[in-house]
């Protein structure tokens, strides 16, 4: 049986709060999709949703084509991982990962037997004995996971589960998750807000805001061509400036700003004579680069090795955020300064407002 | 101690400690001492007393062993009671759960006023409240009788009001500590059990039940201790044949006028009563200190 995961025209109302309007989108079998927005977005209800905790108020969930509707969270092909793990404290380790099997009655030399071998999967061969109370973060990270996959889910759904972890650890518990999905093929979705975390690990990611889905993409194109202001503000750091949009042919769109006539790639609404913005990523931005020249007055630069961080005003009061390669850093001068900026066409997006 | 010094001063702390010592001792230690001084003794008219005849013995405790039925009350007292906290369990655990993790805010004041509010009125009305609903011409078969569901009246009065009357009145000690137990249990512990395909009765027994135990055990405790203590609900609700060993040592005391086997009495129930509360902490792992809080 394939484990898509689709969702078609779902909504969720809670009493009078509209937590999730008319989403729809489809996860392939084998697929590491994440959902991302911020906290309040609807990202959760969803994830609730497919998991079977809560039933839409309209649409279907449909996992492997068939509708899920009326089926608990027990007889859904899911297992979910929860933000707070949700181990259970007073059974050892073993007995966690088994939990699923004890409640299919499998015998217990099975199950132990079973815990083992997952045990070695996630590297924690050896304990099995001991308390969830006696793992550091990342092992017990690592045996929630353990115990989800016990019952051999098609679907894993994770609902933030490395937001706990330090700095450090999400990053490698990243790979390692990575890693995972590839080496079992079982269908994840993800949750989090932490963009750079729905980035680096996805096949794709679908953005939410305010229940309503805004976006669903590739990493890189999400990041490259943005759907909606909301996509480009919160995937990634951008520069915002609106003007009036004087032109749009070949893919190329010319906005009228306070700062001059700036040109960029036509995205989503991007139509002559309308209201509109220019979205330009920090990386685009290069000091004396003649191309769409931007003045702006230097306020403070951050050093972090291999590129600086540039911050200041345009002459419009607008922020500006750089990331500037170190290689090029001579051309930014020191703070309080005024800098020409500059860039290509082709690294800046252009979208209607809506 | 010295925490209790650097925060009230000398003055105000020596005060509270004195304050302490003298309900211990006054209220606590004396009490007891004298009633295993008396237990001890025999019953002599008051010319007697400190005669020949007045010395420590077991006789009086010996004198229950040797009374079949008097040693029988006492033994059915003891597993009522077990009983009543068994039965009061049974009742207090589906609200306690409904209330900790099902409950809105607002479902919950009102289950808690509802449950509380006839804890307002004295222990003695509220047994005689069920005196009432269960007499023999009561509303309680008044009712089962129109319903057409008994063809004549029951006498409720005997071991079952004795249990209903008990298991009413000591709600509140078993509900409250299961109570607090289960709420802090994470709501997303019951989920993830369910999500792994576990059966209610499962998720109970594995999942609420083990983080709960302290508050079950507490329960038991309080429940037990105040049932076979229980006075009130036996003196009104029972039979002949449901007599509860506190109205034996009632009957040593007012009636027989020997306060000394009274007392002997009183003594063996008290110890068993400990005994039992402190086999049921072992069992459940729990300290004195965790029912305490």
């Amino acid at each position: 049986m394939s484990h898509s995961v689709e969702l078609a025209q779902i909504g969720m109302t809670f009493g009078t709060t509209r937590a999730v309007s008319d989403v729809s989108f489809k996860v392939e079998q084998g697929e590491f999709f994440s959902i991302l927005g911020p906290s309040g977005c609807g990202k959760t209800t969803i994830l609730r949703m497919i998991a079977g905790f809560i039933e839409p108020t309209e649409g279907r969930v449909l996992i492997g084509g068939r509708d899920m509707k009326g089926l608990g969270p027990n007889q859904r092909p899911t297992a979910m991982i929860f933000q707070s793990l949700a181990l259970f404290p007073l059974m050892p380790v073993w007995e966690n990962i088994a939990f699923g099997l004890e409640a299919r009655g499998v015998g217990k030399a099975e199950r132990r037997r079973k815990a083992d071998e997952l045990l070695r999967l996630i590297a924690l061969e050896g304990y099995g004995d001991r308390m969830p109370g006696e793992l550091s973060g990342g092992q017990r990270q690592r045996v929630a996971i353990a115990r989800a996959l016990a019952v051999e889910p098609g679907v894993l759904l994770l609902d933030e589960p490395l937001s706990a972890l330090d700095l450090k650890l999400r990053q490698h518990m990243r790979a390692e998750l990575r890693a995972l999905q590839k080496r079992t093929g079982v269908t994840f979705i993800y949750i989090t807000h932490d963009q750079s975390e729905a980035l680096a690990m996805s096949d794709r990611v679908a953005v939410m805001s305010a229940g309503l889905l805004q976006q669903v993409a590739t990493p890189r194109e999400l990041y490259d061509n943005p759907a909606t202001a909301f996509v480009a503000r919160f995937v990634g750091e951008t520069n915002a400036i609106s003007g009036r949009i004087s032109d749009v042919q070949d893919g190329r769109a010319r906005i009228d700003t306070a700062l001059g006539i700036l040109s960029g790639r036509a995205g989503q609404g991007a139509r002559a004579g309308q209201q509109g913005t220019i979205y330009i990523r920090p990386e685009a931005l290069m000091p004396g680069d003649p191309v769409n020249a931007l003045d702006a007055r230097i306020e403070r630069v951050d050093f972090e090795g291999a590129f600086a961080l540039v911050h200041g005003r345009f002459a419009d009061g607008a922020a500006l955020a750089a990331s500037v390669p170190s290689t090029r850093l001579a051309d930014a001068p020191a703070p309080g300064a005024e800098t020409r900026f500059g860039f290509a066409p082709e690294h800046a997006v252009v979208l209607g407002d809506a | 101690m010295r925490d209790l010094y650097g925060r009230f001063g000398p003055w105000l702390s020596t005060v509270f400690l004195s304050l302490v010592f003298i309900w211990l001792a006054g209220m606590v230690l004396a009490p007891n001492l004298m009633m295993i001084d008396y237990a001890l003794r025999p019953n002599l008219p008051p010319a007697a007393i400190g005669g020949p005849d007045d010395g420590y013995s077991l006789n009086n405790i010996l004198y229950l062993a040797g009374e079949a039925t008097h040693r029988a009350i006492f033994l059915k007292t003891i597993w009522a009671s077990a009983l009543v906290a068994l039965v009061t369990f049974l009742v207090c655990y589906p609200i306690a759960f409904w209330m900790a993790q099902r409950a809105t805010t607002g479902q919950l004041s009102v289950a808690l006023l509802l449950i509380i509010i006839p804890f307002f009125i004295n222990e003695v009305l509220r047994t005689l409240a069920w005196f009432i609903i269960l007499a023999y011409r009561g509303p309680l078969n008044a009712v089962l009788t129109n319903l057409g569901l008994i063809d004549a009246p029951i006498r409720w009065q005997g071991d079952g009001g004795v249990l209903a009357a008990m298991v009413y009145a000591y709600i509140l000690f078993m509900l409250l500590p299961i109570y607090n137990a289960i709420e802090s249990l994470e709501k997303a512990q019951i989920e993830a059990a369910r999500d792994l395909g576990a059966s209610p009765w499962r998720i109970h027994t594995r999942v609420v039940i083990p983080h709960a135990k302290a508050g079950i055990a507490t329960g038991f405790v309080f429940t037990f201790m105040l049932a076979a203590g229980s006075y009130v609900a036996p003196a009104l609700l029972g039979s002949p044949g449901s007599r509860w060993f506190t109205e034996i040592i009632y009957n040593w005391f007012f009636e027989g006028g020997d306060w000394n086997r009274g007392a002997a009495y009183a003594l063996v129930l008290l110890v068993l009563c400990l005994a039992v509360v402190l086999i049921t902490l072992r069992i459940a792992r729990v300290n004195l200190a965790d029912v305490a809080k």
